[in-house]
């Protein structure tokens, strides 16, 4: 089961009604398939082959792959660069937008130079400090925050114009993307903040790892309650610990990640560390599939990309789906 | 201070119905501030919002108060300046991933507007900050705005 055959790699697909972008994620998700995305951490380097080799991992197991901005506040090749790469050859990246380094200015630029070269999805983010990244005496921008982001880009996709007021001639048909985090306090104001996000111009979320079932379901129970997930696509985010050392670091020092002591002490029990990760990381994804209003899972595997395509193949949530990925219609003709 | 904005967020409330009773004052004092000029008591008048604001709520004089919409909490003393918070990196002891000292102010935020008659307000998406009104009377500009709305009302 593939994707149909598409004109050529990188070519915008056809307009479908009731869609607000040409890319092939929108969709995935709007068919009512489970979506996979994945992380693509970017090179320090300035070699395209760099970003390939990286994407080329993901290749049949993803329908989608962030392109992350400066995450961690850490220097790496620009997200927009990245998406321009991977658009070129058809695959479909999600452009993350952070607020940190750019003000409205920059970013709005970059919003209609990605839709110049067939990005189809934006995810917006305010960004982490630059406190936490290698530049710590670099200048936050943070002109705009998460919400006025989103905001920011509907009008310029729904209303053809800059947030001056300037027109835009060919406006970014743009899939808007956000974050949350359903294990981050203020728990109660969680779902009022996708409202929020909703409101602002979100049409799907990609939330923080999840590791703690239990917050994300009394989450998405409540945004039930709440009527949100009806208007839009939620991801859950998830991600293989590599050793117990590594989940008690990441629990004291990454601000937001919540980690369960039992999955401390699995992966302290276990004789192969590494793997139990990974398999926990497959448990998750089965349990989080099985919740409510779920439509994806955005996979998180910082310096083991190599596991994703395992981790998904192993959940069976594609049920036998290959996302489309360069080359693809080759083999299956062949096949 | 630190201290002086808790207890604001803390009294959500009593600050609000103080607002409330507040902005007509200034409203009707209109007329008083266009004889003795706008221009000529931005100065006096933003000192004096300054000092109060300032102690109370930290103020930064962003010239768009929103602190009704924000349980009392002022955003602009997230170090990324959120305004429409709070972001993911919220400690779980409700502290600030970037000052870890400091209460997250969108957790206060949250817990001020939670005690507040209006506590929907705090769900409005707030536009981004016009810098160029930095440093500048917000009260002054509310004054200005509002009479304005209410003489074109009556001009209906």
């Amino acid at each position: 089961m593939i994707a149909p055959f598409e004109p050529y790699p990188g070519s915008p697909l056809p307009q479908k009604e009731g869609h607000v972008s040409l890319g092939r994620f929108e969709r995935v998700l709007r068919s009512g398939k489970f979506a996979v995305t994945a992380e693509l951490a970017p090179p320090d380097s300035a070699s395209a082959e760099d970003v390939y080799v990286r994407a080329r991992m993901f290749d049949g197991y993803v329908d989608g792959m962030n392109a992350t901005d400066g995450s961690g506040a850490h220097c790496h090749m620009s997200s927009v660069a990245m998406c321009a790469l991977l658009t070129s050859v058809g695959y479909s990246p999600v452009l993350q937008i952070s607020c940190r380094d750019k003000n409205r200015i920059a970013i709005q630029g970059d919003v209609l130079g990605a839709g110049a070269m067939g990005v189809s999805n934006i995810l917006c983010l305010s960004g982490d400090g630059v406190q936490v990244g290698d530049h710590p005496e670099a200048k936050p921008v943070f002109d705009l925050d998460s919400m006025s982001l989103l905001e920011t880009i509907r009008i310029m996709r729904d209303e053809s114009r800059f947030l001056s007021g300037r027109p835009i001639s060919s406006p970014p048909l743009m899939f808007l993307g956000a974050a949350e985090n359903p294990s981050a306090p203020p728990f109660d104001m969680r779902p009022y903040r996708l409202a929020k996000k909703i409101a602002a111009g979100a049409q799907f979320i990609q939330t923080q790892y999840v590791f703690d079932v239990e917050h994300l379901r009394q989450f998405m129970a409540k945004s039930r309650d709440l009527g949100l997930l009806e208007k839009c696509f939620v991801l859950p985010g998830v991600g293989p610990l590599a050793s117990a050392r590594t989940a008690l670091w990441i629990r004291n020092n990454v601000p937001g990640i919540y980690i369960p002591d039992e999955i401390i002490q699995r992966l302290e029990a276990a004789r192969e560390p590494k793997l139990e990760g990974r398999k926990i990381c497959v448990e998750l994804i089965q349990q989080i599939r099985e919740i409510e209003g779920v439509s994806g899972v955005h996979v998180m595997a910082y310096r083991q990309e190599e596991a994703v395509g395992e981790i998904i193949q192993q959940s069976g949530v594609l049920d036998g789906r290959i996302p489309w990925y360069p080359g693809c219609e080759v083999q299956s003709n062949s096949a | 201070m630190y201290k002086f904005r808790q207890w604001s967020v803390t009294h959500a409330r009593k600050l609000e119905g103080f607002y409330r009773n507040f902005e007509p004052i200034l409203i009707r004092l209109h007329p008083i501030f266009k004889l003795l000029g706008y221009g000529r008591l931005e100065k006096p008048v933003r000192l004096f919002e300054k000092a109060v604001k300032g102690l109370m709520f930290d103020c930064q004089m962003c010239g768009k108060c929103a602190l009704s919409s924000t349980g009392m909490s002022c955003p602009m003393n997230c170090p990324k300046s959120i305004r429409n918070g709070p972001c993911g990196g919220v400690r779980l002891n409700g502290h600030c991933e970037v000052k870890p000292e400091m209460r997250c102010v969108w957790v206060e935020a949250w817990r001020g507007s939670q005690q507040m008659r209006d506590s929907q307000a705090i769900q409005q998406v707030q536009i981004p900050v016009n810098h160029l009104l930095k440093d500048s009377s917000s009260w002054l500009r509310v004054v200005r705005h509002e009479f304005a709305a209410h003489e074109s009302e009556i001009a209906k």
